[in-house]
C-alpha cells in the first residue's frame, strides 16, 4: 500500500479531535478541582494534575503507537489479549492492593495499574473476534452461550474484586449483542426488569403483582389465542411477579448496605443529607450553583473547598457544571453525544464484521460510563463509581480509553485495505 | 451491501439522543430554574466572621477612668489538629486535672472536630503570658484574645452598670444582635448601649467542607469594617461619688449631689453598693446571684433612682413656696403652734419652740403647725370651685418641681415617685368627701406623697437657682463630641415666682446656723438646708437632709437619705455637710466626724 507509511492516513479526524477536546477539557477540571493556591504552576508533578499530564503525554503515545501496528495485529492477537487479562483479573485478586474496600489494583513501585479497566477492551476484542468467525450465528442457543461466558468471566472477577461498578459496565455489551441480532426483546425485558426492581421498592410488591395481572388480562384480549403465546405471556407474568416477589429478598440479602444506601437515596427514601445522601446531595448543589453561565474557571467554591468529594475522579462533572454553569455542561453532552453517533457512523461503514462489533462494543462502553456518571452526579441513578471516560482523573482509565477507541480508529482508517 | 439488522443502528441512535436530551433538561432544571441549589451552596462555603469593636470607655467629670477595658484570653482548640500532645504537661501547665482535660476534649469535639471552640474561659493575663510561651509545643491549642469590662476605681456601680449577653427577646426583635452578643444590661451601659458598642464589622471567609478558612469572599468585596465604640464623659465626680460610697457604707441608702447650674449629677450614692468588677469576668453569674439573694439589703436596687420615700418636712419648703405663689401666705404670715396643729379632731403634733412663726422661722423650726395652716390655706383659698379644683392646682405646681414624674433621662429604671391624684382620695374618701382637713399630712410631707432621692436632690436644685432646673443627667460628653441632648441643656422652670424664694432660703440658711441643720456647718461656706424625717411604718423612721452650698453662688446640692437613720440631723446632716465638704475644698477637716460616719452603723 502507498500510503501505509503514514500513519494519519485516512483516520477519522472528527472523532480524534473530540477525543483530545474531551481530554484537554478534563485536564482543565481536573486542574479546578485539584487546584491549590500554594502551587500555582500546572506542571507540578507533585499534584494530581501534574500526574494527569504525564498521563495524558501517555495516552498520545500510546495511540501513535496503536496507528502505527499492523491492522492484523489486534484481531489476530483478540483472544490471546483476553487470556491475558483474564489472568491478571485472576492475579490481582491474590496479588493486588486494596483501595476504599476495592482488591483492584497492582502496585508497580509507585504505579498502579487496574487491569479491570483494560478487561473491557479485551472482552470488546474477544466478543468481536467470536461473533465475526464463520457460521455464528447468534439466535443459536450456544453461540449465546458462549457469548454469555466471554462477557460474564471477566464480570464475574471483577465482582470478586468487589467493584461492583466496573462489574455492571459488562451489561453494556447488550447493545452489541442487539446490533447483531439478539431479539429486541432483550432490551425491552431488560428495561422491564429495572423499572420493576425499582417499583418494586418504592410501592407495595402486592400492589405491583396486582397491576401486573390486570395488564396481563387486558393483554390476552389482544393477543391471537394460540397456545405459544398464551405461554409466553403466562411466562412472562409469572417471572415479572416472581421477581417483584424476590426485589425485597435481592435487596435485603445481596446487596451491601452502602449500595442499599446508594439505591435509598435516589428514591428519596433516605434523606440523611450527612451520611449517605451526602455525595449526591453535595454533587446537585455544586452543578446547581453553577446557573447559567457557571462561576467561572477556577472561582468554584462547592467542588474547589472539597465538599464534593472525589471531585476529579468520579464527580469531575461536578466541576463542570459549577465553573462553566448550564452551557458548559451541555456543551459536554453535545460533544459525547456526536462522538458516540459518529462512532455508531463509522462502525456501519465497516466492511468487516469484526470491526462493526468491535465498533458497537466501543461505543456501548463509552455510552454506558457516560450514561451512569452522569445520571449519578445529577441524581437520576445511584453512585455507581466508575470513571467519566477521558476527563476523569486517573491513568488506567485514560489508557484504557484511549486504547478501545483508537484501536477502532485504525480499523477504521485501514477499512479499505480489508478484503 | 448492507448488513443484516443494519436498520437497528436508528434505534441505538435514537436511545442516544434520547438520552443526551434528558440530561440536558435535567442540567436546565437544575442550573437555571431551581435556585435551591445556590443558597445551599453559598450556607455551604461561606461563613460570616464578626468583627468586635471595642466598647467605649467611661470617664467621669475629671477625665478620671471608669470604666476600660481588659484582654482577657480564651484557650481554644480545634480538636482535628491534636495530635501527639503531651497530655500530662498540659494539664500542669494549665492547671486542670486530666480528668477534666478529657471531658472538655470530649466535648470540644462533640461540637466540631474541625473548628475551634473554646477550651478554658477568660484566662488572666498572667496565666496568659505563662502559657503563650510553652504553647507551640501543644499542636491544635491558640489563644484568642477578647476583651473584659474593668472598673478600676470599683465605684459607681449602679451608675456604670453591667453588660451581659443578649436575651432571645432582643435578638428577635433588634437585628443587629446575634446570639452570644454582650449588651448594656444595666446602668450607662444600657441607656448609651448605641453609642458604648459602635459598629459591628462583618467579614464573609470561605470555608472548605471541614470548615477550615480559605480566604476571604470575592477579595472582601462585601466586608464592612467594624467602628469602634465612642468614649463617654460622665458628670459623675469620681472622688466624690467613692467618699460618698465611704460615708454610706454599713448603712441603706443613698446621696444624690447635683451641680444646680447645669444639672449634672456629681454623685449617685446608692448604699450598699457593690464592687462592679463582680459583674464581669468568669464569676459573673455566680456573682450575680450570690448579690440577688442577699433580700434585706438588695445591693442590685438603685435606691438614688428607685426608692420613694416620704419627703418628710423636707416637702414644707415646696409647701411655702406654692402659698406664696397663690397670695395665701407672705413673708410676715405667723401661724400659731401649740405643741402642734389642733382642729376638729385633726391633731398633728409638733416640738417646743418659739411660736407663732413666720415664714423663716417655720422653716428653721421645721414647724408642723405652720404648714397644716398654709397647706389648708391653699385648699381652701376662695376663687376655686372644689376642693379638688384647688387640690390640682396645688398637685399641678408640686409637679413643676419635678415631683411625682419620670425626668427620662439618661438613666435607666427611674420611678416616678407619688403625688396623689384626687381620684386617690375619692376612692379612700367618697367621691369629693374630702377636704382639707381629710389630707393635711401632705403638708408636711407625710401620707401618700413618695420622692425618690434624686427628685428630692434636684428640688433642692431647683431652690439654689431660685426656681428652675436642668434635668439632672450623667452624661456630658459622647466621644470628642462635647454637647449632649438639648433637653438637658434647657431650663425647666417651675410655677414659682423667683422673688418667693428669698425668705425660704433665708429660712434654710438659719436651718443650718440656728436650727435643725446646725452640725452641716462648714467653716467659711454659707450654706442652706433642710432636715426631714420619713416615717417608716416597718421600723425606725429615714434620716433625710438637702443642702445647698454655698448659698451666694450654689456650687452642689446634696440630698441624703439613710434608711432607718431616725431624726434628720443624726446621719443625713454630717454626711450631707461632709460631701460639701470634700467637693468643695477637696479635702475634709473633721476627721473624727468623717469617722464616725464612716464607721457607723445603721441597720434595722
Amino acid at each position: 500500500m502507498r500510503d501505509s507509511k503514514n500513519i494519519f492516513h485516512n483516520i477519522d479526524w472528527t472523532t480524534v479531535i473530540l477525543y483530545i477536546t474531551l481530554v484537554i477539557i478534563g485536564f482543565v477540571n481536573i486542574y479546578a478541582s485539584l487546584y491549590n493556591e500554594d502551587a500555582q504552576s500546572i506542571f507540578d508533578f507533585s499534584e494530581n494534575y501534574g500526574k494527569q499530564l504525564i498521563w495524558i503525554l501517555c495516552a498520545f503515545v500510546i495511540s501513535l503507537i496503536i496507528l502505527m501496528t499492523d491492522i492484523k495485529f489486534f484481531p489476530t492477537f483478540s483472544y490471546l489479549i483476553f487470556g491475558i487479562l483474564l489472568l491478571m483479573l485472576v492475579a490481582v485478586l491474590f496479588l493486588g492492593s486494596a483501595t476504599a474496600g476495592s482488591k483492584s489494583w497492582f502496585l508497580i513501585g509507585s504505579f498502579k495499574l487496574q487491569p479491570s479497566e483494560f478487561a473491557k477492551f479485551a472482552t470488546s476484542l474477544a466478543i468481536a473476534k467470536y461473533l465475526s468467525s464463520m457460521n455464528i450465528r447468534i439466535q443459536d442457543v450456544k453461540t449465546k452461550f458462549i457469548t454469555f461466558l466471554i462477557i460474564g468471566i471477566p464480570a464475574l472477577l471483577i465482582l470478586l474484586q468487589n467493584d461492583t461498578g466496573s462489574a455492571i459496565v459488562y451489561v453494556s455489551f447488550i447493545f452489541v449483542l442487539y446490533r447483531e441480532g439478539l431479539s429486541g426483546n432483550v432490551l425491552i425485558i431488560g428495561l422491564i426488569i429495572i423499572v420493576l426492581f425499582f417499583l418494586a421498592l418504592l410501592i407495595n410488591q402486592f400492589i405491583i403483582i396486582g397491576l401486573l395481572a390486570a395488564i396481563t388480562l387486558v393483554l390476552f384480549k389482544f393477543i391471537r389465542k394460540k397456545t405459544r403465546e398464551i405461554t409466553t405471556l403466562l411466562a412472562l407474568f409469572i417471572g415479572a411477579a416472581g421477581f417483584v416477589y424476590s426485589v425485597d429478598y435481592v435487596y435485603e440479602h445481596a446487596l451491601e448496605p452502602h449500595q442499599k444506601q446508594r439505591i435509598d437515596v435516589l428514591l428519596g427514601n433516605n434523606s440523611d443529607l450527612k451520611g449517605a445522601g451526602y455525595n449526591v446531595n453535595q454533587s446537585k448543589i455544586a452543578i446547581g450553583s453553577g446557573g447559567f453561565l457557571g462561576k467561572g474557571f477556577l472561582k468554584g467554591t462547592q467542588t474547589k473547598f472539597d465538599f464534593v468529594p472525589e471531585q476529579s475522579t468520579d464527580f469531575i462533572f461536578c466541576t463542570i457544571g459549577e465553573e462553566w454553569g448550564f452551557w458548559g455542561s451541555t456543551l459536554v453532552i453535545i460533544l459525547y453525544v456526536w462522538l458516540f453517533l459518529r462512532i455508531i457512523m463509522m462502525a456501519e461503514r465497516q466492511r468487516s464484521s469484526y470491526a462493526r462489533i468491535y465498533g458497537y462494543g466501543v461505543a456501548s462502553i463509552l455510552i454506558f460510563h457516560f450514561v451512569i456518571n452522569i445520571a449519578m452526579t445529577i441524581g437520576l441513578a445511584p453512585v455507581v463509581g466508575i470513571p467519566l471516560p477521558f476527563i476523569s482523573y486517573g491513568g488506567s482509565s485514560l489508557w484504557s480509553f484511549t486504547l478501545l477507541l483508537f484501536v477502532f480508529i485504525k480499523q477504521d482508517a485501514n477499512r479499505l485495505q480489508l478484503l | 451491501m448492507k448488513a443484516p439488522y443494519s436498520n437497528r443502528k436508528y434505534v441505538i441512535n435514537i436511545i442516544i439522543l434520547f438520552i443526551g436530551i434528558v440530561f440536558i433538561l435535567r442540567l436546565f432544571y437544575l442550573q437555571v430554574i431551581d435556585d435551591d441549589y445556590k443558597v445551599s451552596a453559598n450556607n455551604n462555603a461561606l461563613r460570616l466572621i464578626t468583627d468586635f469593636p471595642a466598647r467605649g470607655l467611661v470617664y467621669d467629670r475629671n477625665g478620671k477612668l471608669l470604666v476600660y477595658n481588659e484582654a482577657t484570653y480564651d484557650l481554644m482548640v480545634i480538636p482535628q489538629q491534636v495530635k501527639n500532645i503531651d497530655t500530662t504537661a498540659f494539664c500542669k501547665l494549665i492547671g486542670i486535672s486530666k480528668a477534666i482535660f478529657i471531658s472538655r476534649m470530649t466535648k470540644a469535639k462533640k461540637y466540631s472536630r474541625y473548628a475551634q471552640s473554646i477550651f478554658d474561659r477568660e484566662i488572666s493575663k498572667e496565666t496568659y503570658g505563662y502559657i503563650q510561651e510553652k504553647l507551640y509545643q501543644f499542636h491544635g491549642f491558640t489563644i484568642q484574645a477578647r476583651t473584659l469590662r474593668k472598673y478600676p476605681l470599683n465605684t459607681a456601680a449602679h451608675t456604670l452598670g453591667y453588660i451581659g449577653e443578649v436575651g432571645p427577646e432582643i435578638i428577635i426583635n433588634n437585628r443587629y444582635y446575634k446570639s452570644g452578643d454582650y449588651i448594656g444590661a444595666s446602668g450607662i451601659e444600657k441607656s448609651y448601649e448605641v453609642e458604648l458598642r459602635g459598629k459591628k464589622g462583618m467579614k464573609i471567609m470561605m470555608v472548605d467542607a471541614f470548615n477550615r478558612e480559605k480566604g476571604s469572599f470575592r477579595d472582601g468585596m462585601y466586608d464592612t469594617v467594624s467602628v469602634a465604640g465612642k468614649d463617654l464623659f460622665t458628670t459623675l465626680d469620681a472622688e466624690l461619688q467613692i467618699y460618698g460610697e465611704k460615708l454610706m457604707s454599713n448603712k441603706n441608702g443613698s446621696i444624690v449631689a447635683i451641680e444646680p447650674q447645669t444639672g449634672e449629677i456629681l454623685a449617685l450614692v446608692s448604699s450598699p453598693a457593690y464592687d462592679p468588677n463582680l459583674l464581669a469576668g468568669r464569676d459573673r453569674s455566680k456573682n450575680y446571684f450570690t448579690l440577688l439573694n442577699d433580700k434585706k439589703n438588695k445591693p442590685l436596687y438603685n435606691r438614688a433612682l428607685m426608692a420613694q420615700y416620704p419627703p418628710g418636712s423636707t416637702f414644707k419648703i415646696l409647701n411655702a413656696l406654692i402659698g406664696e405663689q397663690l397670695g395665701v401666705i407672705n413673708v410676715d404670715t405667723r401661724f400659731p403652734c401649740s405643741l402642734g396643729f389642733h382642729m376638729g379632731n385633726v391633731n398633728v403634733k409638733c416640738h417646743n419652740h418659739p411660736s407663732p412663726c413666720n415664714l423663716e422661722e417655720s422653716i428653721q423650726h421645721s414647724c408642723n403647725s405652720y404648714y397644716s395652716y398654709t397647706f389648708k390655706a391653699i385648699i381652701e383659698k376662695s376663687g376655686y370651685k372644689s376642693t379638688r379644683e384647688a387640690f390640682n392646682k396645688w398637685r399641678q405646681l408640686a409637679m413643676t418641681f419635678g415631683f411625682g414624674k419620670k425626668y427620662f433621662n439618661d438613666l435607666p429604671n427611674e420611678l416616678s415617685g407619688n403625688i396623689p391624684t384626687p381620684e386617690h382620695y375619692d376612692k379612700l374618701h367618697g367621691k369629693n368627701r374630702w377636704r382639707a382637713l381629710s389630707i393635711i399630712s401632705i403638708g408636711i410631707g407625710q401620707g401618700e406623697i413618695l420622692v425618690t432621692p434624686l427628685q428630692l436632690a434636684n428640688f433642692t436644685a431647683i431652690l439654689a437657682n431660685k426656681g428652675y432646673y436642668f434635668i439632672p443627667h450623667i452624661v456630658k460628653g459622647i466621644g470628642k463630641n462635647k454637647i449632649i441632648d438639648k433637653k438637658f441643656t434647657t431650663k425647666q422652670y417651675a410655677s414659682v415666682d423667683s422673688k418667693y424664694f428669698e425668705p425660704v432660703l433665708e429660712g434654710m440658711f438659719q436651718v443650718v446656723e440656728a436650727g435643725t441643720g446646725r452640725g452641716a456647718k462648714v467653716e467659711k461656706i454659707k450654706m442652706g438646708g433642710k432636715t426631714g424625717t420619713a416615717q417608716n411604718p416597718h421600723g425606725e423612721d429615714h434620716s433625710i437632709f438637702i443642702l445647698i452650698a454655698p448659698m451666694d453662688n450654689p456650687k452642689i446640692v446634696v440630698s441624703v437619705i439613710v434608711e432607718n437613720g431616725g431624726w434628720g440631723a443624726t446621719w443625713a446632716v454630717p454626711i450631707a455637710s461632709l460631701m460639701v465638704e470634700k467637693y468643695l475644698y477637696g479635702k475634709v477637716k473633721r476627721e473624727d466626724l468623717e469617722k464616725r460616719m464612716m464607721e457607723g452603723k445603721v441597720y434595722y
